[in-house]
């Protein structure tokens, strides 16, 4: 029984860390190559959520819906660093914080006005619901599995793009110095509303994927967008690594803390009371293992710039 | 360094509001606006005196507490402009002191209504429900707090130091949120306001008064601040840690005592907002109240000791205003944020006053 759990948890830590980095990567791309905060990254995860369902809705097909969402969450990105993100690379980070919380408003109101403030229904195909028996007897969601498995694909499809194309090298070049990347003649523009977009579409996909899960819903893009920020944090701001060693290790550590935490507390405290502080505790476990981090490497695990 | 001569002046109106470079001695700029930044100050916090008075007066009970909604609100946005304006610390985080001021007020009175202690170990602490002993411990905790979140983030800069005083503030906000023992997320209602002594706290004009006083108050302390040798020094922290370090005084401690101050004028203020409210939720705690205060601080004119007073004003009179017309009065919120910062970065004080800083 309790291996079974903890296989079964395992697998909820790793799923939970292969979505996050999918927002994580984006993030951090775009801090990566043009310097820029973004908190609107939420934003294009509920885009992404939202496209999802509405066409899932009208076509009958997940996989149209999927490929709607993510298709929806990159140009709504691309037009996005068209009109205001492309102002906000020279500006200090105090203007780019701002600028995506007005974002961030504009982006949640206008879902709320389009949508209505109730939740869309979104579920996964009937093809992916069910269980799969594990070894150890454990039964898993299929689509949570292939949840994995998505995360999975896109990270190698990523490191294929980042270190063998010719996009991924001047995204690397971009990485270490903008101006010389300029100066050798490739056009920045196009390639910073290519790499914003490239996120945004890894965002959305992240958001319909999970919106299938849990609920497509005003707003569901912020506690993400807060987890994907503790990701790139502690994986160090600008490295893809580190986004992916930091999203297993922030999925893992918050999923087990949430189950384990409470139980550990109920071996030597009343069970009401144990439940109380384990959850309250398990909340806060994250934010501790950065603080941690931190205190140790200023810069996060795998620090790209200094 | 003690004899910061104020600007030449003959009005002597606002020989408190001359922050930052103009007077630390680092850059003598003339003050070309100086009657008229003088003018539209004193207009400013006289309107905020006289109308809820004069609404008081009149039978106008709603517009004496949106008054002290202001007045609160300006109050902990004058904390996070000293952080952010005059020390250049980017914090996304100050709800954490704003909620933890809200239920410092909330569970004292909650423990002093019930007649339960709040702890019985290692030594017995009944709850309270006076409001000095309120602010005391609100102060108290705040500062406690905002040393350890400013002692580790203040080891980084730029976008860490946003992300991680964002994410602690997180935490804070999480942990209020799975707590049960004080509502969890469902809050905490204070049933009878806080109380001082001789004073009758429940008359909403004595509340605006307190809430008054304590806003003149942290903009009092903020100007004596910066302008003394402390200020210069955090100025310095800002424009140029290096050359400060090279004149001998570390920046590190000067950031995190101008930070931990910033905190506890905004944890008073999330402690007055509890008792105006008869209310503290997590909402008081959430990553929202961090940004909209941001927000005020900018659209007031960041580094300005009236701007979190014209940014509170303004966001407040927004909120209620489009508020009443549309339940989407965040969106337009957003578009006109999105315009103040591409477009005015100066701020409403810089509009009506002029620029005080040379950027």
């Amino acid at each position: 029984m309790s291996v079974t759990l903890l296989i079964e948890q395992l697998l909820n830590g790793v799923q939970l860390g292969t979505m996050l980095f999918l927002m994580a990567s984006g993030l951090t791309l775009v801090f990566g190559v043009m310097g820029l905060i973004n908190l609107a990254h939420g934003s294009f995860y509920m885009v992404g959520a939202y496209a999802t369902a509405a066409v899932t809705a009208s076509t009958g097909s997940f996989l149209v819906g999927l490929g709607a969402g993510i298709i929806a969450a990159a140009l709504v990105g691309a037009l996005v660093e068209l009109i205001v993100i492309r102002r906000l690379y020279h500006r200090p980070h105090l203007d780019q914080v701002l600028a995506t919380f007005a974002l961030i408003l504009i982006f949640s109101e206008g879902t709320r006005w389009i949508f209505g403030s109730s939740p869309m229904r979104l579920s996964p195909p009937s093809w992916l619901t069910g269980f799969v028996t594990l070894p150890g007897d454990t039964r898993y969601p299929i689509y949570r599995l292939m949840l994995i498995g998505v995360g999975i694909t896109v990270s190698i499809a990523l490191y294929f793009l980042i270190s063998k194309t010719r996009l991924g090298m001047r995204i690397r070049a971009g990485e270490s110095d903008r101006e010389m990347i300029g100066a050798l003649g490739v056009n920045i523009s196009k390639l910073y509303t290519l790499v914003f977009a490239l996120g945004a579409g890894l965002a959305g996909l992240a958001g319909a994927l999970v919106g299938a899960l849990q609920s497509v819903q005003v707003g569901m893009g912020e506690p993400v967008l807060i987890l994907a920020f503790v990701v790139i944090v502690i994986g160090g701001i600008g490295s893809i690594k580190g986004a992916l060693f930091g999203a297993l290790l922030v999925g893992l550590v918050d999923t087990l803390g949430r189950v384990y935490l409470p139980i550990f507390f109920r071996t030597f405290m009343p069970p009401s009371e144990a439940s109380g502080v384990g959850a309250a505790l398990a909340a806060m476990l994250i934010y501790i293992l950065m603080a941690i981090i931190l205190a140790f490497k200023p810069k996060g695990l795998f620090s790209a710039h200094d | 360094m003690t004899n910061n001569t104020p600007l030449t002046n003959n009005t002597g109106l606002s020989k408190s509001a001359a922050p930052g470079v103009a007077n630390s001695g680092l850059a003598t700029q003339p003050d070309n606006h100086f009657d008229r930044k003088g003018l539209v100050q004193i207009v400013l916090l006289g309107l905020l005196f006289l109308v809820p008075v004069a609404a008081y007066f009149l039978g106008h009970i709603y517009y004496v507490n949106l008054a002290s909604r202001i007045t609160i609100i300006a109050m902990a946005a004058v904390g996070l402009n000293l952080a952010i304006g005059y020390g250049g610390m980017v914090s996304f985080g100050h709800a954490a002191y704003f909620g933890l001021g809200g239920y410092v007020a909330g569970i004292s009175a909650y423990h002093a209504f019930n007649f339960t202690p709040f702890m019985t170990w290692p030594v017995n602490v009944p709850g309270s429900d006076s409001m000095l002993v309120v602010w005391l411990v609100a102060i108290l905790v705040c500062a406690l707090l905002a040393l350890a979140i400013g002692a580790i983030s203040l080891r980084t800069t730029g976008v860490y130091f946003i992300m991680i005083t964002l994410a602690f503030a997180q935490m804070i906000y999480y942990f209020a949120n799975s707590w049960p023992t004080y509502g969890g997320e469902d809050g905490l209602p204070i049933y009878l306001r806080n109380g001082l002594p001789g004073l009758d706290t429940n008359n909403a004009l004595t509340y605006f008064l307190i809430c008054f006083f304590g806003l003149v108050l942290a903009m009092a302390i903020t100007s004596r601040l910066m302008k003394s040798r402390f200020g210069a020094a955090l100025t310095m922290a800002r424009l140029n840690d290096v050359r400060l370090a090279t004149a001998g005084i570390s920046p590190y401690p000067i950031r995190l005592v101008a930070f931990v101050i910033s905190a506890v004028i905004t944890g008073l203020a999330g402690a007055l907002y509890a008792d105006l409210n008869g209310f503290v939720s997590p909402t008081m705690l959430s990553w929202h109240f961090s940004g909209e205060l941001m927000v005020i601080v900018i659209l007031g004119g960041v580094g300005r000791l009236y701007g979190p007073l014209a940014g509170a004003v303004l966001f407040v009179m927004m909120e209620t205003l489009l508020g009443g017309m549309t339940q989407y009065w965040q969106l337009f919120l957003g578009l006109v944020l999105l315009g103040v910062v591409l477009f005015a970065k100066h701020g409403v004080m810089g509009w009506l006053a002029g620029r005080e800083r040379n950027e």
